[in-house]
Parts: C-alpha cells; structure tokens; sequence
C-alpha cells in the first residue's frame, strides 16, 4: 500500500502507523500489566518461597536450598495426594472424554428428535458450582443417603454401604461426580467441532459400507482429534488441580486416601503449622506436572 | 432394522444420560423442600417444609450477606474483566504488529499457571497492601485472563475494518470507535463472555477461602461449605442453601445456554 503513496504522504502515513501502534500497546497494556502482576509475579516469588522456610513474617533461605524439594521424597501425604490426583486423572479423564464424544456423536444426528432437551439435560450440570456439586454428592452417598436408603428398600444390601469412609468406594464417589460434572461441558467443545466437520467424508465413507460405529470411530474421531487433543489438556490441567471436590465432598478422607494435591497444599499453607516455603514447593510440582503432561499430550497428539 | 435397533439404543442412551444428569438437582430441589428425616427416608415428592428450612437457614447463616457479597464480587468482577480483556484483545487484532503476537503468545503462557502455583505469593502480597479481606484482593487476580482476551481476539477478527476507517475519516479517535462501534456490535461475545466470568466468580471458592477471612465477607460456596462441618446435618437446610447458591447461575443457564456454550468453546474456533 505504502509503496503507491508519494514520498510526502508516505512520511505522514508511517507517523500515522505508528501513532495507532502506540495506541494499540495502551489498549492491551491494562490487561497485559495485571497479568504480569497477578500470575507471573507470584509465580517467580512462589519459586524463591519454595527454597526457604520458617513463618510468614520470618522466611530464611535453606542449606542446601532444595531442601524442600528433597523433603517431599519422605512425605507420605504428599507421595498419597500424588497418587490419588493420578487415579483420578487416569480414571476419570478417559472415561468421561469417551462418553462426551459419544454423546455428542448421537446428538449431532439431524434426525434425532427432543435434541435440544438432551443438549440442555446433559450440559445442565455446569452451571452448578464445584462446591455445589460435592454437597448434592455428598448427601446422595452419606451414610443415611438416598443411594443407601434406595439400595436397602431394594434389598440390594444388607447393612448401608459407608460410602465415604472407605477408601475404594470414596473415591468412586468421588470419580462419579467429577463425570456428572463435566462431561456434559465436553460434549460442548465435541458438539461445536463436530458442526464444522466435512460431511463428503461421511457420504463417502457410508458409501463404502461403513456401518455407524465404523464411521464414529474411522470418521468423526480422526477429524476430531485436535479437539480431543484440547479437552485432555484442559481436563488434565483441571485435574491437576483439584481441590473444591476434595475439600467437600470427601474431605480428603478417610485417613488422607482421597486427598488431591491442592487439598494437600492448601493445609501445608494455612492449616495446622502453615508453612509457605514447602507449600510453595509443592506448588511448583504441580505446575511442572501441569507443563510436562501438556507437553507429553502435544506430543503423541502430534504423532498420531 | 439394523438402523432402528441403534436408533432405539440411541434414545435409551440420551435418555439415561439425560436422566442421571437431571437426577442430582432434582434431589437437591425436592430435598430441600422436606425435613432432614423425610430426606432420609428417601422421598422423592416435594414437602411443605420449604418455608422452615428457610427461616432456620436465616436464623443460622448469614445468608443475606453472603448472597449481596457474592453479588457484588461476581459483578464487580465480570464488568472490570469485560472492558479490560475486550480492550485488549481488540488492540490486539486491529493494531496487530509482530511484537504484539509476542506479548499475546507470552500471556498465553499464564494460562498453564496453576492456581496453586500463585496462591501464597498472592495472599501475601495483598497482605502486605493491607488489603486481606478486601472486594479488590478477591477480583483482582481474575480480572484479566487469556482466555477472555483470546475470545475478543478472535471475535475481532470478524469486525469490518471498513467501518472503523470511516470512523476515523469521521473524526472519531480510538477509544471511541472502540467504545462506540465495537461494543454494541459485538453484543453476542459480550454476553457469551459476560456469562462465563459471571459463573466463574460466582462458583470460585479456593481464592475467596483463602482472602476472606471474616463472616462480614462470606460468599455463597464458602456459606454452604461451612454448613457440613456440624455433626449432624439438616439435610433439608444443606440442600435449600445449595439450591439458593445453585439457582442465579442455573437461571442464568437457562437464559442463556447458547451464549454460555459459545464462552466456553468460543476462543478455540
């Protein structure tokens, strides 16, 4: 453009460019500024916290700086609420990532009638909160609860199940809800991807005899898979990251074997004997987990 | 009949799909309408109760201050993150330049920050401003995300750069045009992004549990959290509390399903 403009001109339309340059970095300078502020920042001093010890007002750097980090080789609760966060992450993430894709599947069918009251059925659940949620479950599955009180009159069982006190049944609770929470809100991100597919593919395919399974899992899933590859990033991340669920509807226990690790981190801060340096510490495994399981996911996405 | 066989299995399937994701909030519907014991008994039909779970929850909560608290921090919070993540994401498409993109892929990073990573720089960081407690300490560190401006970005990317030369030939300066052309015509994002940032703060509950420490400052998630801490719970109060911190986001659901759909999967078009 600038090269049909006389050199007169052109001096003034670059002034112009870069006046209106300017005044885009002012509109995006807020925004960026309070980014910077409020994550960065606190990300850079959470690691410096994470190499020092002692209470708020008193923080002392460590000899040998990683002692924090050697710490949680030794700490039963940290190696528990790792593990827990993994069973949950490997359960429930596949499981509900596959009943998304199926429900959007069935509801992208032109045909199908009462579509919108499924869509609005099962995406419902989103709108309640975390905290939310955890009570409904949590009064679902107490010990004089609807499921016991249901599987009795059955005569199912024979004494109620103690849901919540058990390990193994806890966290099936526990991995029960998060599905109910949010399946629905991945069939979204399926069901809006799905619309942008290329339907000459599917006519091909049906031409050729594929039956409906055929083309779910040779047609749409292949054309979906960025966006697959998306939802277990967020789902991962979210996992990671655990805490209304487990603060509420287990309260980490029984004995701890439900905690996720930013249950485990909140108390190491301000529960008990608060201390931010190896809080901090933790903190920084959740966000390298977080980097490296995103990482990991881009990259056998990227192969596949 | 092949074809109707799966048609069939379909519909069973939608529909228990349907069913087990409805069945909770009735529960909690019903339940809070009954008495602790007839929730017990696992009724399913609504009771007459409703009115006495809710004076007991007003004698023993301070629910009105929590509801006006939730309020005021969830629509504080979603009108600064509107203007200020539109702004932005607006400069970024119009006044694209390649240094931009460099700020935009580096803020983009600041979406893999887990929230814990933050949390204790934060909370003592508002501590030393004095401001533990505050409506500022809870919205400031939500007010601008990546996501919101990523979701302007994109929907700028649809604006008619014609009309905003016209604009400029009229007179009219940069913040105007933004503020006078943009804005009302990109009613649909706004609405899409209002309702998730809106539901977003009305849901949050680690940060407010952490900053908000006295009762004057309660929001509706730490409200009804604290209800299950007594040894015995009336079932018939937990689940009305419930249902009245459910209700503003569910109507909000309902109103607007479609913007609220567009938010969450709008930024990755």
């Amino acid at each position: 453009m600038s090269e049909q403009l006389p050199t007169t001109q052109k001096k003034t339309g670059l002034s112009f460019s870069s006046k209106r340059s300017l005044t885009g970095w002012g509109f995006l300078l807020p925004a960026s500024l309070l980014i910077a502020w409020m994550s960065f920042y606190p990300m850079v001093r959470a690691l410096i916290l994470s190499f020092q010890t002692g209470p708020g007002s008193r923080l002392t750097f460590l000899h040998p700086f990683y002692q924090n980090y050697a710490r949680m080789f030794k700490d039963e609760m940290f190696r528990m609420s790792l593990s827990n966060t993994f069973i949950y992450l490997i359960i429930q993430v596949p499981i509900m990532l596959v009943l998304a894709l199926i429900m959007a599947n069935l509801l992208n069918n032109k045909k199908l009638k009462f579509k919108g009251v499924f869509r609005t059925a099962i995406f419902l659940p989103c709108a309640t909160s975390l905290v939310s949620y955890s009570l409904i479950f949590r009064t679902l599955f107490a010990n004089d609860g609807f499921v016991n009180t249901i599987l009795l009159n059955l005569n199912i069982i024979e004494h109620g199940i103690n849901w919540l006190g058990n390990t193994g049944t806890a966290r099936f609770v526990l991995i029960l809800a998060l599905i109910w929470r949010w399946t629905g809100y991945n069939m979204v991100f399926y069901l809006a991807a799905l619309q942008n597919l290329d339907y000459s593919t599917f006519e091909a395919a049906r031409i050729d005899g594929a039956n409906a399974f055929q083309l779910f899992t040779r047609v749409t899933v292949p054309q979906l898979k960025p966006m697959i590859l998306l939802t277990a990033i967020v789902s991962t991340n979210g996992t990671l990251q655990l805490f209304d669920e487990s603060w509420n509807l287990t309260n980490g226990g029984p004995a701890g074997t439900t905690m996720t690790m930013s249950h485990y981190l909140y108390e190491v801060s301000f529960q008990k004997s608060s201390n931010f340096g190896y809080a901090s510490a933790l903190s920084y495994v959740i966000l390298l987990l977080v980097a490296v399981l995103a990482l990991i996911q881009m990259k056998v996405g990227d192969k596949r | 009949m092949n074809s109707k066989a799966s048609n069939i299995s379909a519909y069973v399937f939608l529909i228990l799909a349907a069913l087990c994701s409805v069945f909770p909030l009735y529960y909690m519907a019903i339940a809070a309408t009954n008495t602790s014991v007839d929730v017990i008994r696992g009724t399913l039909l609504p009771g007459t109760h409703l009115f006495q779970n809710f004076s007991n929850l007003v004698a023993g909560t301070p629910l009105g201050i929590a509801m006006k608290n939730s309020l005021v921090n969830a629509t504080s919070l979603t009108i600064l993150s509107l203007v200020i993540c539109s702004i932005a994401g607006y400069g970024f498409e119009i006044f694209h330049t390649k240094g931009k993109d460099v700020v935009m892929n580096i803020l983009l990073l600041a979406m893999m920050i887990p929230f814990a990573s933050t949390m204790i720089p934060l909370f003592r960081m508002f501590g030393q401003m004095g401001l533990v407690g505050s409506t500022v300490a809870v919205i400031l560190p939500t007010i601008s995300t990546p996501f919101l401006i990523m979701l302007f970005r994109q929907s700028s990317r649809d604006f008619p750069h014609e009309i905003i030369e016209a604009a400029r030939i009229d007179g009219l300066n940069e913040i105007m045009i933004f503020f006078r052309l943009f804005i009302p015509t990109m009613k649909s994002t706004y609405s899409a992004a209002a309702v998730i940032t809106f539901m977003g703060a009305w849901n949050n509950y680690l940060w407010p549990r952490v900053i908000l420490l006295q009762k004057e400052t309660m929001t509706m998630p730490m409200l009804i959290s604290n209800l299950k801490a007594g040894y015995v719970t009336d079932y018939g109060m937990l689940m009305l509390a419930v249902l009245i911190c459910t209700l503003p986001t569910v109507v909000i659901f309902f109103f607007f399903q479609k913007s609220f759909a567009e938010g969450i999967s709008g930024s990755v078009k």
